[in-house]
């Protein structure tokens, strides 16, 4: 579905990926490793559309994206949650999920009955619906954020780092509700640094360092590489 | 209590002008962290508009809708003309381009109409006085507080209710958030500018009814008046805008009524006192605008 080839990002005089290229098959959860500054968050904002990329390409679907606008991938079906979990503060919860159904606005009756259902799986959203997203706590303002990229029923979900700052508890119920989607057929890219509870739920994974990819294979492969805590040590 | 009644109704139509002109800059700035340097010459725009259109034998209305339409197209072609092509660029870009564009549209009424004022239609109404509780006062005091009052609950209702305006507000706290979301940037920018472009219309017919004609540099002061209330009300903040509208309606009228004659042409001087002396008090603003964000 995705094809990432020798993907190159970089600010100014700094290059924060230098080589990565990577896949997803339809349905499939992959999981995107690193340390800190290992270019994880700048492929997924890449692929999103947010940054562009200095050199090489993106395909969706055989259609080479790699220089479409944010609001272009999101019409391709692919939906983002930053890690910064910007919800809109100012607006309420109910806001913030009419406005990740932008582009199906016209789909009244379907855009309702997707927001019943994420109530359903966020009793705690239905209950705040008319709150500010600033107020809510952080664990909720990850729920909404990954509800509002969810509005635009999209095929393909980018998850930058959901459990960053967050309680273990409320992480574990958020890998659950991920693994709940991969279950209902969404293909999603998880970028996390907390590689263990990733590589539980993922089928497949990458670990970046220094801006390139340093090793992938299977979720199960990369659990049992020995090497793995070294090569987050070192960069 | 007449001159209380007087006094009330002096802030409010020129409270309603001010904050119509500050919301019209910072709808602008909420979007793009940019002053419009060129707003002014919105106002400039539809008053020629009104103008060329005083020989068509038009009704008032009429021409004043086609003024304001021509605001508004001005205000959409300033995004295509001055900011779209160097958006990308830095934002120092962006503000020499607003400020050529504002030097350009000026020198174009300079060049191609006159440096002299020139006369604008204005309906009857315009110069009649209505007297209630003992006030007399100009009917466009009255005119100019209905107007302000109409657009303002309209702004309001639809940057609440429309997909549009909830997608401006996003926009206004993060621009890349909101096009991840699917908006896409381009329109809310010309939505920005559109809404920017009415609202100066409407100032425009208002303002220039005060004088009856329209000179080039007609739109530097309500410019600075714009720029001044937004200061004060808080960049970031559309409620801030129309409360520094008010506010600094508040002063002036307080000045007018208050400072002896031989003082009162120095009334400027004590505005921005004030206005220095509440920047000192509240730095950001009087209303803190939303957290973070950053332009794209």
């Amino acid at each position: 579905m995705l094809s990432v080839s020798s993907l190159q990002v970089g600010y100014g005089a700094i290059r924060a990926v230098h080589d990565v290229s990577l896949h997803l098959a339809e349905g499939e959860l992959v999981t995107l490793l690193g340390a800190n500054g290992a270019g994880k968050s700048s492929t997924l904002m890449c692929i999103a559309g947010a940054i562009r990329a200095t050199a090489g390409v993106i395909q969706l679907d055989g259609e080479d994206v790699t220089s479409a606008s944010p609001e272009a991938m999101l019409r391709k079906g692919v939906a983002t949650v930053p890690e910064t979990r910007d919800v809109f503060p100012d607006l309420t919860v109910m806001e913030n999920l009419q406005l990740g159904a932008y582009i199906r606005r016209r789909d009244g009756e379907g855009v309702e009955q997707d927001r019943q259902r994420l109530f359903e799986m966020f009793p705690v959203l239905a209950e705040r619906r008319d709150q500010p997203g600033g107020t809510l706590s952080g664990g909720e303002q990850q729920m909404l954020v990954i509800a509002r990229a969810l509005m635009a029923r999209p095929r393909l979900l980018l998850l930058d780092e959901p459990s960053l700052g967050l309680a273990p508890t409320i992480v574990e119920r958020i890998f659950e509700m991920i693994e709940g989607l991969k279950r209902s057929g969404l293909t999603i890219l998880l970028v996390e640094q907390n590689a263990s509870m990733a590589l539980d739920i993922a089928d497949r994974a990458y670990v970046l360092r220094l801006g390139g990819i340093a090793a992938e294979g299977t979720a199960a492969e990369i659990a049992a590489a020995t090497d793995l805590k070294a090569l987050y040590l070192s960069g | 209590m007449t001159a209380f009644l007087q006094f009330t109704i002096d802030v409010l139509s020129l409270g309603g002008a001010y904050a119509l002109m500050a919301l019209g800059l910072v709808i602008v700035y909420g979007i793009l962290r940019l002053v419009n340097f060129a707003h002014g010459e919105l106002i400039m725009v539809a008053g020629y508009a009104m103008y060329l259109a005083s020989g068509s034998g038009l009704p008032w209305l009429v021409m004043a809708a086609f003024a304001v339409g021509m605001a508004i197209l001005t205000g959409i072609a300033t995004d295509y003309v001055a900011f779209r092509p160097v958006r990308a660029k830095s934002v120092t870009a962006v503000l020499i381009t607003s400020f050529a564009f504002s030097t350009l549209v000026q020198n174009a009424a300079l060049l191609f109409i006159s440096p002299r004022p020139r006369n604008v239609p204005l309906p009857e109404v315009f110069s009649q006085t209505v007297e209630f509780a003992g006030v007399i006062t100009p009917a466009r005091n009255l005119i100019t507080i209905a107007a302000a009052l109409v657009l303002l609950a309209l702004f309001s209702f639809v940057m609440r209710r429309s997909v549009i305006g909830i997608a401006m507000r996003a926009a206004a706290t993060n621009f890349t958030m909101a096009r991840m979301c699917g908006v896409p940037a381009n329109l809310i920018i010309s939505t920005a500018f559109a809404i920017s472009g009415l609202l100066a219309g409407v100032v425009a017919m208002l303002w220039i009814g005060r004088i009856g004609a329209v000179v080039p540099g007609i739109g530097l002061e309500p410019l600075l008046i714009a720029f001044i209330a937004t200061v004060i009300g808080g960049m970031r903040s559309l409620q801030g805008a129309v409360l520094g509208g008010f506010l600094l309606a508040f002063i002036d009228t307080t000045l007018n009524f208050t400072l002896p004659q031989d003082l009162l042409k120095f009334r400027d001087a004590f505005t921005f006192s004030l206005v220095i002396l509440i920047l000192l008090w509240r730095p950001e603003g009087l209303v803190k605008g939303p957290a973070s964000g950053q332009r794209t």
